[in-house]
């Protein structure tokens, strides 16, 4: 069964007059697989992992999307975390007043608890965060800072990955993760989110360089334009988008029906 | 304003109802003229701009009793337990519908250089240094409801802390009320001197024995000589269907500090008017306020931060949560003298809208005399961040606890600041419990919210 089969989706804008964005996509990903997603901004990339997650910004006005083989998009975003939708954030938000410690641990029981495992006290969430703050390469002070707060765009896209590692999904969508980051940070979270690849789960990375999928690499890469997924193929396709751009696309892309 | 046939309390028969005490004869002249000014102006006129977005005609409009002594020893001694510091207090003064309750307060032992007494006991004890202050900052000819309460005078709390004492614990103030069928009122009063380089904490707590309906006319005038260092939190937790206006006077000597920590979430209709005058140079003012309200509560607080000197810091940070049909008035004065260059003023009001019909009226109100100064002022309003709690949400957190946890860590940016603990744990369990949130949440430091702050 795949984990996550879109068949025909379309969204727009939640809001009066709110633009068309996804105009029928079509994806299946299976467990274990890496998909990337690649286009020219405004090409709806970003939009659909965030629709994949939940973000009532966006209202889905046609299609369907099955996730382990249940309607997904019947589920609000908690209900899709519980079951194991994780989405690193493009611009992750800042929240004062809040430790990261006190949300993380909060998230992390909350989705134990929907899955009948036993929630972990203090102790045993410290446990389980110190390796992944290893992984990460970050410095345990930055727990009892608020939530992204301060904190360099490296350091908040570090912070997405290291929450993906401690909270340990099932179905991991990227959204431009390599945005906003130099060499150096880029190879530690790339590298940190390729190691959690596992048989039981699977990749979606959102993703506009192909730099990253270097560390992270794809089984299938999908290029998308105007909300729609244009051109399928293995890892050479995100090379050639790197080398030549998307102009080429327009001669392989058949018109659509 | 109103004469004096418009209102039932501004009456020389109601005056005369007050029961006597022993007081000298300086105390009943300062008494008698400020009733005889109430008498004259009544209370203020809702169109005075003053009061132009807290309605006035609920307390003016009832005929209120001088509260009575409360008879129910029980029921008082319950209460206090719900109010006590215990251990952490220096002494703990309790005063149940403004009487002073001798046997439910705790003198403790205080260090040399300090007195904690009644008002009364401090007429009779320390004669010299009551009259040098009492009545001299709050003046009975600005505002009204300082006429009622010094006409009224007849008890309150006395405070002097001697040059160069250090107290470690907080002193405690702790008004309750017992409302009875009748609506009464009581005027309680604090005067608090700190010498030269002294160093202390006073807390007022307000609560009730239970609800109903009564009327709280509070002044506080603080003192602080040079150098010294006064932490003043208020903790207002009155019934809901009670009424609250105090006048807080602040008088600051040079190169000394005043921080105060105020929170509102009792009372149908509160009115706090906290000025602070810095009248020497390098006097060091941080304002911090609180409200929590809901239903049909109206919470206005009016501050003045009065630079009168050079080289004067000053903060103020209020922060409003309103919820249901709840409303709030800010407004924050900041008036810089001509002489006070290098002032350097900021003032932030944040408020949360937790419904579609609460309402925030927040204004500064800056003048400014000086040219070389440094004023800034912010406001925000709005309801709890969609994108945070998106963000919470995508990890799981359910659509309610993360709108609880935001609106808890808004409110905690004022409670943390709160160096006196019971207080803090106090209001912090109450916005948990208010909230379904689990009573060992833990805030950040304030290095980081110093630091959004900072960008105003």
């Amino acid at each position: 069964m795949p984990l996550l089969a879109i068949k025909n989706l379309h969204a727009r804008v939640a809001a009066p007059g709110g633009r068309d964005i996804l105009q029928g996509v079509d994806l299946t990903i299976n467990p274990g697989e890496v998909h990337a997603i690649m286009g020219k901004n405004g090409s709806g990339k970003s939009t659909l992992a965030q629709v994949l997650a939940g973000r009532e910004a966006y209202e889905v006005t046609a299609g369907e999307v099955l996730y382990e083989g249940k309607d997904l998009l019947d589920k609000s975003a908690e209900e899709r975390a519980r079951d194991g939708v994780f989405l690193a954030f493009q611009y992750p938000v800042e929240i004062p007043g809040v430790s990261t410690s006190y949300f993380l641990k909060a998230a992390v029981n909350a989705i134990r608890k929907h899955r009948g495992e036993k929630e972990l006290d203090a102790m045993e969430f410290l446990k389980l965060v110190k390796e992944k703050m290893k992984l990460l390469r970050m410095t345990p002070d930055f727990m009892n800072r608020a939530i992204n707060e301060g904190f360099s765009g490296g350091e908040k896209k570090r912070n997405e990955i290291f929450q993906m590692a401690v909270v340990n999904p099932k179905l991991a969508l990227m959204d431009e993760t390599d945005s906003g980051l130099d060499v150096d940070a880029l190879k530690t979270v790339a590298e940190g989110a390729a190691s959690l690849r596992r048989p039981d789960n699977a990749f979606l990375v959102v993703t506009h360089y192909e730099r990253m999928l270097q560390y992270i690499v794809p089984d299938f890469v999908h290029i998308m334009r105007e909300g729609r997924i244009v051109l399928s193929g293995g890892k050479e396709l995100a090379a050639k988008v790197d080398q030549q751009g998307y102009d080429w696309v327009e001669n392989e892309v058949q018109q659509p029906v | 304003m109103t004469r004096l046939a418009d209102n039932h309390m501004a009456t020389s028969t109601w005056f005369g109802q007050l029961p006597l005490s022993r007081t000298p004869s300086w105390l009943d002249e300062l008494r008698r003229s400020a009733a005889e000014r109430f008498a004259a102006t009544g209370f203020p006129s809702p169109k005075s701009e003053e009061w132009r977005f807290t309605q006035l005609s609920p307390i003016t409009g009832t005929s209120f009793r001088p509260a009575e002594r409360e008879t129910n020893a029980r029921r008082a001694a319950e209460a206090v337990e719900q109010f006590t510091f215990g251990r952490q207090a220096a002494c703990e003064l309790v005063f149940v519908n403004g009487h002073f309750e001798a046997p439910l307060s705790k003198l403790g032992r205080l260090p040399r250089g300090v007195q904690v007494m009644s008002l009364a006991d401090a007429a009779d004890v320390e004669p010299q240094l009551v009259r040098q202050h009492l009545a001299r900052y709050a003046k009975f000819d600005a505002n009204p409801f300082v006429a009622l309460n010094t006409g009224s005078l007849q008890g309150g709390a006395f405070i002097h802390v001697a040059r160069g004492v250090v107290v470690e614990q907080p002193i405690h103030l702790l008004f309750l009320s017992s409302p009875t069928d009748e609506p009464t009122v009581a005027h309680p009063r604090v005067l608090a001197v700190a010498d030269e380089g002294a160093i202390a904490t006073l807390v007022e707590s307000y609560g009730a024995v239970s609800d109903g309906v009564y009327f709280n006319n509070a002044v506080t005038e603080i003192v602080a000589g040079a150098d010294a260092r006064i932490d003043h939190c208020k903790l207002q937790q009155e019934s809901i269907a009670a009424y609250h206006v105090a006048t807080m006077q602040v008088h600051l000597a040079r190169s000394s500090t005043f921080v105060s920590h105020s929170a509102s979430i009792g009372s149908r209709i509160t009115r706090n008017d906290l000025n602070v005058c810095m009248t020497g140079e390098r006097a060091d003012a941080t304002l911090n306020g609180l409200v929590l309200i809901s239903g049909e509560q109206h919470v206005d607080n009016h501050t003045t931060l009065d630079h009168a000197a050079p080289n004067c810091p000053s903060h103020e940070l209020y922060k409003h949560v309103l919820g249901g049909k709840s409303s709030a008035v800010f407004k924050g004065k900041i008036l810089v003298h001509s002489i006070a260059q290098k002032t350097d003023s900021k003032q932030t009001s944040k408020t949360l809208l937790l419904s579609d019909e609460a309402v925030i009226n927040s204004q500064p109100a800056l003048e400014i005399y000086a040219d070389d100064v440094k004023c800034t002022h912010g406001s925000t309003v709005g309801p709890v961040d969609e994108d945070q709690v998106f963000y919470l949400r995508s990890r799981g957190v359910s659509l309610e606890a993360s709108r609880h946890l935001l609106t808890y860590a808004f409110a905690a940016d004022v409670t943390r600041r709160i160096k006196v603990a019971p207080v803090r744990e106090r209001l912090e369990s109450y916005m948990a419990a208010q909230h379904g949130l689990p009573q060992d949440l833990r805030i950040t430091d304030l290095g980081s919210h110093d630091e959004a702050a900072r960008n105003l």
